[in-house]
């Protein structure tokens, strides 16, 4: 009998508004300890939130590309619990009318593809950071991120491995950046998700007891700390023993989950609602405006890359792939007239430059405008695409000038065929024997002839018009 | 209100703390504000304003926060608070001219109906030095009663500003939930408290009301409404008005005494071509136990943050974090917060908060959907404000069921969000009573109108205790 995983995951989104979900406070990440927090996130005594449409809207863009159901009046609840970072002692929630419910996403996972039903999203604010390892013996609390809306989906328990999970993921982050409601950004914490994980044998109808893994925040470790866990569990059972629901962390050091606290020691929460906020009302107007200013989904990208642009299939749905490889490619194509050379470039020498940095393009020193006039160089012959790359190299390097460096490196392309027909005769007249020899037919030597004329022009030379006066004096 | 034509801005407040100096036995304020009010008061002689409240004396409770100036509401647990920010009712009475002189002694976190549960010791009435001034504005009633302020802010959950207004003699009125804002007054349970003023008459009520009412978009549940000019139908003929009498309300356990007062009254009402209707509020009974569901589940979460991490009194000898909430939760409070902290910790609980909570939240909207029904053929309702006069400090302090049980009459006004105030009616062994009147939603205007017009007829609210100077 084989055994069953069944996995389901809570994906905490922070929605990229200016301000935080019940207060004016700033979002931006990275600033000085407890530098964006007002007195509403301070929680100080006498203070009142007052919720953020922004927040609404982003999240109904989200329920709206999952083809979920918007509750057009969604209210707040209080979640109760203690804890230094949190400073009301409760945190604003939605649970009994969230915002989104009952929408569906696809994923692909090598070769099957597989809907995963979304129950729900909501909204909530998140907690402040507790910071254990700055001062001796103490820890200090930074409210920074007190307050910054999240926007949290839960899955249905429908995902069978550890790839579904981060398949699953990915196309949650490549949504929400389409969507321009999050940045994406795992290393800053902007997406971060707890895992459901339960096996049962193939035939049981009940699903087996679960345990939580909390708060992982990379593709990598969602994956181990999955397949940890599910080894661990089937260990468990198959030594008679039984899984306890339990809330569990992954140690991505040690790889291995443990427990942090079982469901005795779990916290009453004491949800009700919460009497400081109204029901928030979201008009048809407000949901028809969101509807119709709705940005372009992968898909939709995809499909209009290969039927009105006219790029391969594979072409196409790595460019759509990613929201910033995607706005590179928008962006270089407005500035030539060739599209399909800017996905070329950008399937071809720039994934790989990517790769071998591991870098996502926005962090690299190409701007759309430098690439686009790249492009343009190479579509009207002021460059060979053999320079072009060199001069990529460059850009990748130091984010200088496109055309200052064409200029200022003196790599405008030889086009004027008097000066190449000089060139060809004097690389003849030196190399009297590989003339003959070609002549007698060894045709192989006629790129050596090419390479001659490329050393004495340092590549300059307009390959085509090159070829063609070689042909005529040689014969 | 006052006039002071004749004497100094700083002349008036400088008599306002030798009047609190002298009575300070009353314990009435927590903070007074005397240097700060004093400066006000010179400015207002250097440059005469013709603000409509400019220079008027005005007593805060200590719920309110005031920038500057420490906030304590009552308990040990805000000791040493001194917010960054005032309330958005400060800052509309200060912009209307009023002197801020003190903050207001009261029950801890307004929990509590005799002053006594206050970390700093209990008010007395000036009426009687071993009598409760009430709650939990206690002290705000007991500074106006004894004349040492013409006004003080009040909040009122369960009838924090009536019933103190009724043992002290003055009037006090709870407007509409929503007409005040409640950004910056530290909140006890957030869907009933509301702010307004006391004083000694229902025109000065209105005077105040005119001032502290506003549409503050940094609270959500203020109302958008219009806000009436509260003085304009104070003088309207109450002919052919009606008065609502519930008749699902036992009198007999009161007070022959108190019974009498409040069938004279209606009588005067009568005598002003006023009509008496029988009205049916059939549960009205339940407003006590569903309060003490809903008011401390609310506290239960509203006083979480106070927590030693950020504000506040932090205890000292915490060895962890665990022993660090303990330990300032248990020194912090008083035993009543603590009480209803626990009360409410237990009907939000799993498997408790559908029979507790959310019956109660059903019951609630039963005793609203009562009231609306009453209001379609009446302009008004009217009940006694308490059971009796005041009682003797200490008197009632084993049994907390005896305390929850003074409110009975007030609570319900809170749970259905609607305007009620209360007025001086009678004397009872020279001790002040108060009669309350309900109103309809939005509708302060007409019972201030009903109010004044007694106070035209009667002179119940001129009557002061014994050895105050007026």
């Amino acid at each position: 009998m084989s055994w069953e995983t069944v996995i389901g995951l809570e994906i905490h989104v922070q929605l990229s508004t200016k301000s935080k979900l019940f207060s004016g406070g700033s979002t931006e990440f990275g600033a000085e300890s407890n530098t964006h927090v007002d007195l509403i996130d301070m929680g100080l005594p006498g203070v009142l939130p007052v919720a953020n449409k922004e927040a609404f809207y982003k999240a109904i863009r989200f329920g709206l590309a999952t083809g979920a159901n918007i509750n057009q009046t969604s209210s707040f609840d209080r979640k109760n619990y203690f804890y230094p970072d949190l400073p009301k002692g409760y945190q604003i929630t939605q649970m009994t009318q969230p915002i989104v419910e009952k929408g569906s996403i696809k994923i692909a996972v090598d070769d099957y593809e597989k809907e995963i039903n979304i129950t729900r999203a909501h909204l909530e604010e998140d907690a402040g950071k507790s910071i254990h390892d700055m001062f001796e013996g103490e820890t200090g609390v930074d409210l920074n991120r007190a307050g910054t809306p999240l926007l949290e989906i839960v899955s249905e328990p429908e995902i069978s491995s550890a790839k579904e999970a981060v398949a699953y993921f990915k196309a949650i982050r490549q949504l929400v950046t389409f969507l321009d409601i999050c940045d994406g950004n795992m290393a800053q914490g902007s997406m971060r998700c707890d895992v459901n994980v339960s096996i049962k044998k193939s035939d049981d109808k009940e699903l087996g007891t679960r345990a939580e893994l909390k708060n992982i925040n990379s593709f990598k470790f969602i994956e181990k700390a999955i397949n940890f866990e599910i080894d661990r569990q089937i260990r468990l059972i198959e030594n008679g023993e039984c899984v306890v629901q339990e809330t569990r962390l992954y140690d991505s050091e040690k790889n291995e989950t443990r427990s942090m606290r079982s469901k005795e020691e779990a916290n009453d929460y004491r949800y009700f609602p919460c009497p400081d906020l109204l029901p928030v009302i979201i008009s048809d107007k407000e949901l028809k405006e969101i509807k119709e200013n709705l940005p372009e989904l992968p898909e939709e990208k995809e499909i209009r890359y290969i039927n009105e642009i006219g790029l391969d299939e594979s072409e196409a749905k790595i460019i759509s792939s990613s929201k910033t490889m995607a706005n590179m490619f928008e962006a270089a194509s407005s500035k030539t007239d060739d599209a399909k050379l800017v996905a070329k470039w950008l399937v071809g020498d720039i994934s790989a430059l990517l790769n071998k940095d591991n870098i996502d393009i926005d962090e690299s020193n190409l701007s759309a405008e430098n690439f686009g006039i790249l492009i343009e160089r190479i579509s009207d012959g002021t460059i060979s695409g053999k320079i072009a790359k060199s001069v990529l190299e460059e850009v990748w390097e130091t984010a200088s000038d496109v055309d200052e460096i064409i200029q200022s490196k003196g790599l405008v392309q030889i086009q004027d065929e008097s000066i190449l027909e000089d060139i060809a005769k004097k690389v003849i007249e030196s190399n009297p024997n590989q003339v003959s020899a070609y002549k007698a037919g060894k045709d192989k030597l006629f790129g050596f002839f090419v390479g001659q004329i490329m050393k004495e022009t340092q590549g300059k030379a307009n390959p085509k018009a090159v070829n063609e006066i070689l042909k005529d004096l040689l014969q | 209100m006052i006039s002071h034509k004749e004497i100094s801005n700083k002349e008036v407040i400088q008599e306002v703390f030798s009047l609190i100096n002298e009575y300070k036995d009353l314990n009435a304020f927590i903070t007074l504000n005397e240097e700060n009010s004093i400066k006000k008061a010179e400015e207002l002689d250097n440059n005469p304003s013709d603000l409509p409240l400019a220079g008027i004396p005005i007593a805060q409770k200590d719920l309110f926060c005031t920038e500057g100036l420490r906030t304590t509401c009552g308990s040990n647990i805000l000791n040493n608070f001194i917010p960054p920010y005032s309330a958005t009712v400060i800052e509309n009475l200060e912009n209307a001219g009023c002197i801020s002189v003190g903050k207001t002694n009261m029950d801890e976190f307004a929990m509590g109906s005799s002053n006594e549960t206050s970390f700093f010791g209990n008010v007395k009435n000036p009426w009687g030095k071993d009598l409760v001034p009430g709650g939990s504005s206690g002290g705000a009633a007991s500074a106006v009663a004894a004349g040492l302020v013409p006004a003080a802010t009040g909040t009122d959950t369960g009838g924090s500003i009536r019933q103190p207004a009724s043992l002290c003699g003055i009037t006090g009125i709870k407007p509409t939930y929503g007409r005040v804002s409640r950004w910056g007054m530290i909140a006890f349970a957030s869907s009933l408290d509301q702010a307004g003023p006391m004083a000694r008459t229902a025109e000065d009520c209105a005077f105040l009301l005119n001032e502290m009412c506003s549409h503050d978009e940094k609270d959500t549940t203020s109302l958008d409404n219009d806000i009436p000019d509260f003085e304009e139908n104070l003088n309207s003929s109450l002919k052919e008005k009606k008065i609502g009498i519930v008749k699902d309300l036992d009198l007999s356990s009161l007070n022959n005494d108190v019974v009498e007062t409040y069938q004279n009254s209606l009588k005067e009402f009568e005598s002003m071509g006023a009509q008496l209707i029988d009205i049916s509020l059939p549960n009205i009974s339940l407003s006590v136990p569903t309060y003490y569901v809903v008011a401390p589940a609310e506290c239960s979460s509203n006083l979480s943050r106070f927590d030693g991490v950020k504000f506040g009194m932090r205890s000292e000898d915490a060895k962890d974090l665990e022993e660090l909430y303990v330990k300032t939760r248990s020194e912090g409070f008083g035993d009543e917060v603590k009480r209803r902290i626990l009360i409410g910790s237990y009907v939000l609980s799993a498997g408790y908060y559908d029979a507790y909570y959310k019956k109660a939240q059903q019951v609630r909207r039963l005793i609203k959907n009562d009231f609306d029904n009453a209001f379609k053929t009446i302009d008004v309702i009217m009940t006694p404000t308490t059971r009796g006069p005041a009682f003797k400090i200490g008197s009632k302090g084993d049994d907390p069921i005896q305390m929850y049980l003074e409110d009975l009459f007030t609570i319900s006004a809170n749970l259905a969000g609607l305007p009620a105030m209360s007025l001086p009616n009678g004397n009872i062994e020279n001790k002040p009573i108060g009669l309350q009147i309900i109103g309809n939603f939005l509708d302060e205007s007409t019972i201030l109108n009903f109010a004044h017009m007694f106070q035209n007829e009667t002179n119940w609210h001129m009557y002061t205790p014994e050895g105050i100077k007026q």
